[in-house]
């Protein structure tokens, strides 16, 4: 259901720096609360969890309800201490783990 | 009315019109909403413009004699023609039609020959390149050309992305200035999509200029053609660039301003540090800067009838003295600049059959600007009832959209002046009372919100077939009552269904004629228009 | 030009008493208090369907001056939950961005959580728009 996910970070910073990550996932988000043609509900299926660790350490987690817009966009910072990779992870409902990592050098 | 033509143009002379007493080594000339006028129009300003809180009463919401009073300004003057409504009709014979990009290629010359071209800043504010056949037949190419000529050093836009976001780049790629928008992002990623501000060296000073697109155009307009962009006021980045603006070396801080005049308001109080708002979007004529928070805020008017031109004494990174004048561009007295004249021509001369093709008559004058009605639109609603078998029309309350005088033939060209865009079809379907009365109640509250940042500076939606009362200083669900079906009286039910035809809808999928067609389709069979005083909307205030 | 058609994969069922019921949980006993946290939403939205949402929380991050987590709700919504951010010292900074649906007009409400139990709300009314006729 979702597709190969996007991050934008920088690819070097220096020691300390904090620095903007973004992220994007192509999901439909169904809210569980729509109808198909004929009237049934379509059952909810969304993306209920994101992380962001650095080197196994949790930078920055969001739960998430229906009212997130489908295909999920965050904006947020890390500080960077060290040379090092994110490793980011979105939790579907139905138990599928999408996962990607980015590395970042830091002088 | 009483003078003649002749008589009464011999009192103005060019001179009168183009000489002022220099301030300062700085001059800044703004236009703004000329919406492809590239020759002289006739054009009457808003008899009705009501302000809600806090606004009410001061300008732009301050019209006909309550206007020439606060003004000083003789009634039957050239400066009542031009800025007011009284008598229009009338005075527009004695004075003549307005505008005209070659009569304004002369005063933009004129000022540069006379302060030096190093020291003249020429801005335009945007709807530039929408609003007539010919914008529309070229895809807004004729306007691009004919501006390049007039060399502005920046613009920023609104209309303009009714081109899609492909031909808007093409044409953005072609531009030998800047196009500029703080308040445009990618709506993918956030980031900025257009380059927000520019610093300019004139007059000796550093002179930045930030371009502010209308916040609105993905609301007021299709989102659909322009999706990977996303606008909004955006107030707090505004803010942020004022302050690069000084920090990078900034003199004079001027925004172009697409917000509409009471948003600039609120923003020039919330806002430290902007010298000049130089306001577009809301078609304002005002003689003189609105002060507010140190701040002018200049009103330019639209079509092409006025240019703004604002003198600067700046010593120490500050404006120590300013003089402002609002010139009313009247076709007959100002010379028309024969290269750009050459040039108008030569982009309107491929349509030129079709541009002067006829399509009947009117006996009455034909204007759109007005907070609830005009009789421009009175006859778009007549002309979707009858054609699309409707038993309500609406038709939007744009701000754009020539008039015609008593006894002038309707052309293609004035026709397309009053509709000329890229999503003209004229659907039919039907809607619930309820849903009706949502859709005004809405659109009452783009208008009369009183906050202005929720404003979003169009008029109301004009609607034919139905009468109602509105009480502009209620909140959102409450203005509107009483509606009324004109045929027959009947109350309008929100349970029941009623046919409704209107035109420029921004949802994608929308299907019909396209609206010139079916205004031209009417006129075939009622080829004299003769429109009788509008009484169907009762406004309290 | 008339919009006037389903904008929102939401129904419409506002819950006043469920959204204070999400405030108290995430409160935890402490009154919510004015300041520190800033929303950032748009006046009116461009499309229901994605709203653009950000928060930020004056704090240190480090030490006992830490946001620990934001709450974001939507009074309006058949459901107020929307989501909530969790960060931590690496966070740099307690600030995010992300894109919410909103089935009508309605108040954006954002509530931080500081380490030392202390909440700090803001809100903000975003309208949704059927018809536009800007000129
Ligand atoms: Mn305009
Ligand atoms: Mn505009």
């Amino acid at each position: 259901m979702a597709s190969k996910p996007r991050i934008k970070l920088p690819k070097k910073a220096s020691a300390g720096e904090v620095i903007t990550i973004k992220t994007l996932i192509s999901h439909e988000m169904e809210s569980g609360q729509r109808k198909d043609k004929d009237g049934n509900a379509i059952p909810r299926q969304i993306i209920n969890k994101f992380t962001c660790a650095f080197e196994g350490a949790t930078v920055f987690e969001c739960d998430l309800d229906p009212a997130i817009s489908a295909n999920p966009f965050f904006e947020f910072t890390a500080k960077v201490n060290e040379s090092g990779t994110f490793k980011f992870t979105w939790v579907d409902d139905d138990g599928s783990v999408y996962e990607a990592e980015q590395a970042i050098e830091v002088a | 009315g009483t003078w003649t033509r002749a008589a009464a143009q011999q009192t103005l002379t060019e001179a009168d019109l183009l000489d002022m007493a220099p301030t300062g080594k700085l001059s800044i000339l703004h236009i703004t909403d000329i919406h492809a006028q590239l020759r002289p129009v006739y054009f009457r300003e808003p008899s009705v413009n009501l302000g809600v809180g806090p606004v009410a009463g001061l300008p732009p919401h301050v019209t006909g004699a309550d206007f020439l009073g606060l003004y000083d300004i003789e009634p039957g003057s050239p400066r009542a023609y031009a800025m007011t409504s009284p008598d229009f009709a009338a005075l527009a014979k004695t004075y003549g039609r307005m505008g005209g990009l070659d009569r304004v290629a002369t005063i933009v010359k004129h000022v540069r020959a006379e302060r030096g071209d190093d020291n003249v800043l020429l801005l335009d504010g945007g709807d530039t390149w929408q609003g007539s056949y010919t914008a529309q037949q070229t895809l807004g190419g004729d306007m691009v050309e004919v501006m390049n000529a007039l060399k502005p050093d920046a613009m920023t836009g609104h209309w303009e992305f009714t081109y899609g976001t492909e031909r808007v780049q093409e044409l953005i790629e072609t531009l030998p200035f800047a196009f500029l928008g703080s308040n445009i992002y990618d709506s993918e990623w956030d980031e900025p999509a257009f380059d927000a501000w520019k610093m300019f060296e004139r007059g000796g000073v550093n002179v930045a200029v930030i371009g502010q697109a209308f916040p609105y155009t993905p609301i007021a307009n299709p989102r659909w053609m322009f999706p990977e962009w996303s606008f909004g006021i955006r107030e707090e980045d505004i803010a942020a660039h004022v302050e690069e603006a000084r920090e990078a070396g900034a003199d004079v801080v001027v925004l172009l301003s697409h917000n509409g005049f009471d948003v600039d308001r609120k923003l020039a109080s919330r806002v430290d540090g902007i010298d000049i708002i130089l306001t577009g979007h809301t078609h304002d004529a005002i003689p003189e800067p609105v002060i507010v928070n140190d701040t002018l805020l200049i009103a330019s008017g639209s079509n092409g009838k006025f240019v703004s031109r604002i003198d600067l004494d700046v010593a120490d990174g500050k404006v120590t003295a300013y003089a402002h004048r609002l010139i009313p561009v009247f076709s007959d007295i100002i010379t028309p600049d024969a290269e750009m004249a050459a040039l108008i021509d030569k982009v309107r001369e491929p349509f030129s059959a079709e541009l002067a093709r006829e399509l009947g008559t009117t006996d009455s004058l034909l204007y759109r600007r007005g907070n609830f009605n005009g009789t421009y639109d009175d006859l778009f609603c007549q002309a979707l009832i009858a054609e699309r078998d409707a038993q309500i029309s609406l038709s939007p309350g744009f701000r754009w959209g020539t008039s015609l005088l008593p006894g002038q033939a309707i052309t293609v060209e004035d026709l397309h002046n009053a509709c000329a865009m890229t999503y003209p079809a004229a659907y039919r379907s039907s809607m619930s009372g309820g849903l009706i009365k949502d859709i005004l109640e809405d659109v009452a509250d783009n208008l009369f919100n009183v906050d202005p940042y929720y404003q979003q500076g169009g008029d109301m939606v004009r609607v034919g077939g139905m009468g109602y009362t509105i009480d502009i200083n209620k909140p959102i669900g409450e203005r509107i009552s009483d509606m009324t079906l004109l045929d027959g009286g009947e109350a309008i039910d929100p349970e029941k269904e009623y046919v409704v035809a209107g035109w420029a809808s921004v949802n994608e999928d929308t299907e019909g004629p396209p609206i010139w067609s079916v205004v031209e389709d009417y006129l075939a069979g009622n080829p004299v228009v003769t429109i009788e005083e509008n009484r169907s909307v009762k406004v309290k205030t | 030009g008339m919009a006037a058609f389903g904008f929102s994969a939401l129904p419409a069922l506002a819950d006043a008493d469920a959204t204070q019921k999400a405030i108290d949980e995430f409160a935890a006993g402490a009154t919510p208090a004015e300041g520190r946290i800033s929303l950032t939403a748009p006046e009116i939205a461009e499309n229901g369907n994605t709203v653009p949402i950000s928060v930020e929380v004056e704090s240190a991050m480090s030490g006992d001056d830490l946001c620990e987590s934001v709450m974001i709700l939507a009074d309006g919504n058949p459901n107020p939950d929307v989501c909530t951010f969790r960060f931590s010292e690496l966070s740099g900074a307690a600030t995010a961005t992300t894109r919410m649906r909103l089935a009508k007009t309605q108040n954006v409400i954002a509530l931080a959580r500081m380490k030392d139990g202390t909440v700090y709300m803001d809100r903000k009314e975003v309208k949704v728009t059927i018809g536009g006729c800007g000129g």
